[in-house]
């Protein structure tokens, strides 16, 4: 963008859409399959009757019966009532780190050399793909500081989980796996850093924050023991905190004999600048869409570039990519690896692009995307805190800097006003911004949003941002009930009631579930 | 149309600014009118009331059903909205009798669907022995003590989540503990506290007292998990002293045995061995059991392990059971919304120093929250 927009006219379209289903005629199909011909039907014989019939449907499928016209509009309208990514201002999605996701990067996916390839095509004929799997593993390597890398798992949580398998796998092959039961994690790691470890089945025990709003170290003294199996900590947390201890941590763990997990999701703060390695750290992780330039996956392919020390890379996931001296081979032979976490190469789309996004940037690019991402994350909480009435920031004055994010408190302006942070991320709609991440549950700071300025925004982009919050709070002090009712321009409207979604009884997420609940659901 | 009652303690908090630590009995009345209280509590009922009625925006979507004079009909004839006075009461006197009888005559005659309050613990606990759990009730805090967690914390907030309720955009409720101290001792500077029982209140995310998110259902599960995971790891012949809570109640539901919600109740092989125990009883089981192991949760909102609400576990227990062996339980969202440390108030400031430190708590099955008790 060459100056600052500030769309004060925005209205998104408004198609009061019906449900697929709700669109359906008996009898309308959008293809219309030809009948095969004698010579087919002859060769195929009774199609059905092979299929065994514990496999065959006894009533056929209710599906919507829409014409391809109808369902192309009804897609495109839907499209529309969308603010996806790569759509608006996303700088709204803290802890999220919403990056450009560069079109040609699309278009060597596309590419029918690559996008042909079959997973059981036989080594010699994949070696191009391999060769890339193997030098993005370099990078991430060389990223981390640590020694080996797998790119098999499909996302940023999986690349977690495959964390805690291999922690399991790393104790139950020494024989302590019934007394190492704990792991500890921080109540600003992301959410997986316990959900992962749980799954797994260990006991989890979260460290709260100190004053400074760093994971309390005296606390992490009192947990660890003889049962401590792995701490799995993000840093800098949710809340844009650098922890300056976090190898203080690492040496407590180390101590009582744990491992030690650096969750990096998100290395936009310090690429190029600090490495897991030199921290002490076991193992790490990136998630490819957050650091490397990927598209989110929105639950579509993803990537968690996993790495670890040599001790613990004979529990890597099978295949690893290896090379003989002459070629790349997938090596399926690992007697002490976890096992597989994911299909075949894992999700091949995503390491090209990350592997091209990588390249593109170069060695300095990488290091200019800490400090961009930085900058950009400072100008922005700097004006939005001296700008923005009734606007404030968690753990001020605590003497830290801020990295690449700032987890913001509305508290001010919801006890002046009453308008909480719920209804001022609706109202942020209304200007053509998708609405902003407020914080994991529970809310340790009140009224919450979490701001991710990365390296993709221009100046511009922040003083739009800047303006909008501006605007809103002028709003919320002027008109309330306007800001309280939001959003007013948007396709989505506000829910009746705020707790209806704890009650499953109150939603359905298919049509099929929805006719079961329609009466509860309609009931207010 | 929805009714909602309305009762005005009006002596509620005439005690605070004369420091008279709160107004519960007649002669402490008398005594801060001597020294120039005046009823703040009216003022806060009315606060409560604006935001009400602008939260509703059409007043006639509600009739409130309300007592003579200061008990609330002078607020309501100045506020506009729709109501309707009941019963009677001498002009310019009221007594603890008047709010239960109020309250009682809403719920019976009048079957209001939610009653609002204004006033102080004492006023939650006359409004507790009127309703219990059969009418969900919200205070506005106007008294001077206020550990019970049945208040708004705001009068606004008050208001406000009673229309929401009414309206219907909150439709959860949860209990939540009516709590109360000795006025008297408090007043020579100790706190007794003690759990009266459980009101059931409209669950809003953020504008209750102490309660910051997450709905009723989720702390309901969240409790089980807790259950869950402390039966798991129950060791034999070992007495669990499980005390009061609705945190800790699913622990004997799930054991299936009986429970006294505010006292204390022992357990052993999963066994129940005694209900509602006093501390002489639980010496005696002391002297019983080689191992023993105390469950509490923090009771009230405020944070408090032991010394309130739950003197039964007295000095001489927790010498003779041990840091150690305490377990300390609580759902992730009651610590959060803590804000501070786990509190000890026992009368031993020895004891009070021992016990504090860290303590692993229980917030789920499997799951454990560091937190530091003072």
């Amino acid at each position: 963008m060459g100056k600052t927009i500030f769309r004060e006219n925005f209205h998104q379209a408004d198609w009061d859409e019906p449900i697929i289903y709700e669109m359906s005629t008996p009898g309308v199909r959008g293809i219309l399959v030809p009948e095969p011909d004698q010579k087919i039907k002859d060769r195929a014989g009774d199609v059905l009757a092979k299929i065994p019939a514990s496999l065959r449907r006894k009533e056929e499928p209710n599906l919507p019966e829409v014409s391809q016209k109808h369902v192309l509009m009804h897609w495109t309208h839907l499209a529309q009532e969308t603010m996806g990514s790569n759509l608006t201002n996303d700088i709204s999605e803290g802890t999220c780190t919403m990056k450009y996701n560069p079109r040609i990067n699309e278009e060597l996916v596309e590419n029918t050399d690559f996008s042909l390839l079959h997973p059981e095509q036989s080594e010699e004929t994949v070696q191009g793909i391999l060769e890339i799997y193997s030098e993005f593993e370099n990078i991430v390597k060389e990223v981390s500081g640590l020694d080996k890398a797998t790119l098999q798992p499909g996302g940023g949580n999986h690349a977690v989980y495959t964390a805690a398998s291999i922690v399991r796998k790393y104790w139950e092959e020494k024989g302590e796996l019934e007394q190492r039961d704990e792991i500890i994690t921080t109540i600003f790691s992301h959410p997986c850093d316990a959900a992962t470890p749980k799954t797994a089945g260990f006991k989890v025990i979260t460290l709260q924050p100190d004053e400074q709003g760093l994971p309390d170290i005296e606390a992490l003294k009192e947990a660890v023991s003889e049962r401590t199996a792995a701490i799995f900590m993000t840093n800098p947390e949710d809340i844009g905190l650098y922890n300056p201890k976090v190898d203080k941590f690492v040496e407590i763990v180390h101590e009582v004999g744990g491992l030690c997990f650096y969750d990096q999701a998100n290395a936009n703060a310090f690429l190029g600048v600090a490495r897991a390695k030199e921290a002490g750290f076991d193992m790490c992780h990136f998630n490819v869409h957050k650091t490397f330039g990927t598209p989110h996956g929105g639950s579509g392919p993803g990537n968690g570039a996993f790495c670890c020390k040599q001790k613990l890379a004979k529990y890597l996931p099978v295949p690893t990519v290896e090379h003989d001296g002459d070629k790349y081979y997938p090596d399926y032979d690992r007697p002490h690896s976890i096992g597989k976490v994911r299909d075949f190469y894992g999700t091949a789309g995503v390491i090209v692009r990350a592997y091209a996004w990588v390249m593109a940037m170069g060695e300095e690019g990488l290091r200019e995307t800490a400090d961009i991402s930085v900058i950009n994350n400072n100008y922005l909480y700097r004006n939005l805190v001296e700008e923005v009435k009734g606007l404030s920031y968690c753990y001020p004055d605590n003497g830290l800097i801020r990295q690449e994010q700032v987890r913001y408190t509305w508290k001010e302006l919801t006890d002046d006003t009453g308008v909480d942070t719920l209804a001022i991320e609706r109202r942020i709609a209304d200007y053509g911004i998708q609405h902003y991440w407020t914080s994991h549950e529970p809310w340790l700071i009140p009224e919450p949003m979490t701001l991710e300025p990365c390296e993709s925004y221009s100046k511009d982009d922040l003083d739009e941002y800047i303006k909008v919050l501006k605007r809103i709070a002028e709003e919320a002090y002027q008109d309330p009930e306007m800001v309280k009712n939001a959003p007013h321009k948007a396709a989505s409207r506000k829910r009746k009631d705020d707790n209806m979604l704890d009650d499953p009884e109150r939603w359905a997420l298919t049509w099929r579930a929805y006719q079961k609940k329609k009466d509860k659901i309609h009931a207010d | 149309m929805k009714k909602v009652g309305f009762i005005v303690n009006p002596i509620a908090g005439m005690g605070g600014k004369v420091a008279l630590k709160g107004t519960d009995g007649e002669n402490i009345v008398e005594k801060a009118k001597e020294l120039g209280a005046e009823q703040e509590s009216p003022q806060k009922a009315e606060m409560a009331l604006e935001s009400l009625k602008t939260e509703l925006k059409e007043a006639d979507q509600i009739k409130l059903i309300t007592f003579p004079h200061l008990m609330g009909e002078e607020l309501l004839k100045k506020s506009g909205l729709n109501y309707q006075v009941i019963g009677s009461i001498e002009k310019n006197n009221t007594t603890a009798e008047d709010t239960k009888r109020a309250a009682r005559l809403m719920k019976e005659e009048h079957k209001v669907d939610l009653l609002l309050f204004a006033g102080g613990d004492g006023t939650a606990r006359d409004v507790y022995d009127a309703l219990e759990l059969e009418v969900p009730a919200l205070g506005i805090p106007a008294g001077v003590k206020i550990h019970s967690a049945v208040y708004a914390t705001t009068p606004q907030n008050a208001g406000i989540i009673a229309a929401r309720f009414i309206k219907g955009q909150i439709s959860a409720t949860e209990e939540a503990e009516v709590m109360d101290i000795d006025e008297k001792e408090f007043r020579k500077g100790r706190v007794t506290a003690k759990l009266y029982g459980y009101l059931k209140v409209p669950v809003e995310r953020r504008l209750r007292q102490n309660l910051k998110s997450g709905s009723a259902d989720s702390e309901e599960r969240a409790a089980e998990a807790i259950a869950a995971g402390i039966i798991e790891v129950m060791e034999k012949d070992c007495l669990y002293l499980v005390g009061p809570g609705t945190t800790t109640r699913p622990i004997m539901q799930k054991l299936n045995l009986d429970y006294s919600l505010l006292g204390v109740d022992a357990v052993a092989n999963k066994e129940l061995i005694g209900l509602d125990l006093r501390e002489a009883d639980i010496l005696q089981l002391l002297k019983k059991y080689s191992k023993a192991k105390i469950i509490v949760t923090a009771i009230g909102g405020q944070g408090y392990i032991f010394g309130r609400g739950n003197q039964q576990f007295s000095e001489k227990v927790l010498n003779k059971v041990g840091k150690k062996n305490i377990i300390v339980a609580a759902t992730r969202n009651k610590l959060s919304a803590l804000n501070g440390p786990l509190l000890i108030d026992t009368p031993d400031p020895s004891l009070n120093k021992e016990l504090a430190g860290y303590y692993k708590v229980v917030i789920g099955h499997q799951d454990f929250m560091m937190q530091k008790a003072e």
